[in-house]
């Protein structure tokens, strides 16, 4: 091991060190694309509400079955209840990335959210 | 010209030393070519020690020759010759050189074959990433993959950096 480390001059550790800080800055920069920051909820495929993820709500949504719940929190947000009979939406839980949908069809209502860059949406796709 | 003439090309000793070292690398590559990758374009890279020692020992004309021959002679060998991965490896390779050229002339006391190896590291995955979005994958996806492809040349960088280090000093001349 030390006959190793003999072989890592100033300058070597220096870019050593100066590429490590660059590959740990690579990941939030690269890998923020796809965060959530709008919640869009649909009903009967018409805009419903749409609210910005900062802070804790909770949405009440009447359907043609009875009331959706939709709950968000800063990065996220959920169907919390629904009446629909298999609970797909609520089964779904968090959504937390731009382009996800949650749809609790017998209820004709949507959770969508959207992030800044307009990327696919997880239906379509 | 009569049919018996021969024709005898000069050979120089630096000649045979590109063929030399030329084909240690190709043995690498395509040793490396059986190593199951999780990630297609993350490679240890090991035929870059080659062009790091002879950087080091008779400087970027040979590498580069060394560098390239490599490329070409490796991808045939492997069957991927003018195939995508072919043209990804020869950017990387331009790149890298082209970043060893000057990473060369920086004061050799202070800056060893790590650091060469590292800087040409990142320059063969930059390289790589910025063609397969200009001509592969034109979508700024391919971006989600640099911090995977970085760590790697980053950990191989170093890795192949202190063995080619080694290898200078113990073959010193």
């Amino acid at each position: 091991m030390k006959s190793w480390l003999a072989l890592v001059k100033a300058g070597d550790w220096l870019v050593a060190g100066l590429a490590a800080i660059a590959v740990a800055l690579s990941f939030p920069l690269l890998w923020r694309g796809g965060q959530a920051e709008r919640a869009v909820i649909r009903v009967d495929g018409r805009i419903f509400a749409e609210y910005p993820l900062d802070a804790p709500r909770r949405i009440e949504v009447p359907g043609p079955l009875g009331k959706t719940m939709i709950e968000m929190e800063p990065g996220r947000a959920r169907v919390q209840s629904d009446p629909g009979p298999r609970q797909y939406c609520v089964l779904q839980g968090w959504l937390a990335r731009a382009g996800a949908v949650a749809i609790c069809a017998p209820n004709h209502v949507s959770l969508m959210l959207t992030g800044q860059q307009v990327s696919y949406d997880s239906l379509n796709y | 010209m009569s049919p018996n003439t021969t024709i005898a090309l000069k050979v120089t000793p630096a000649d045979r030393r590109v063929a030399r070292f030329a084909a240690a690398a190709i043995a690498l590559t395509v040793a490396e070519a059986a190593i199951p990758t999780p990630l297609p374009g993350i490679k240890p890279g090991l035929a870059n020690i080659v062009v790091l020692v002879v950087l080091a020992r008779y400087g970027w004309r040979e590498a580069a020759w060394v560098s390239l021959l490599r490329v070409v002679a490796g991808s045939l060998l492997v069957g991927q010759f003018l195939a995508p991965g072919f043209f990804l490896s020869l950017t990387g390779a331009l790149l890298s050189l082209a970043v060893l050229a000057f990473s060369s002339r920086l004061p050799q006391r202070a800056f060893g074959p790590v650091s060469q190896s590292v800087l040409a590291a990142f320059a063969h995955i930059g390289g790589q990433v910025l063609l397969a979005r200009l001509w592969l994958v034109p979508h700024d996806g391919v971006f989600y993959l640099v911090p995977a492809f970085a760590v790697f040349a980053l950990f191989f960088g170093i890795i192949n950096g202190l063995i080619a280090a080694r290898l200078l000093r113990e073959n010193a001349p």
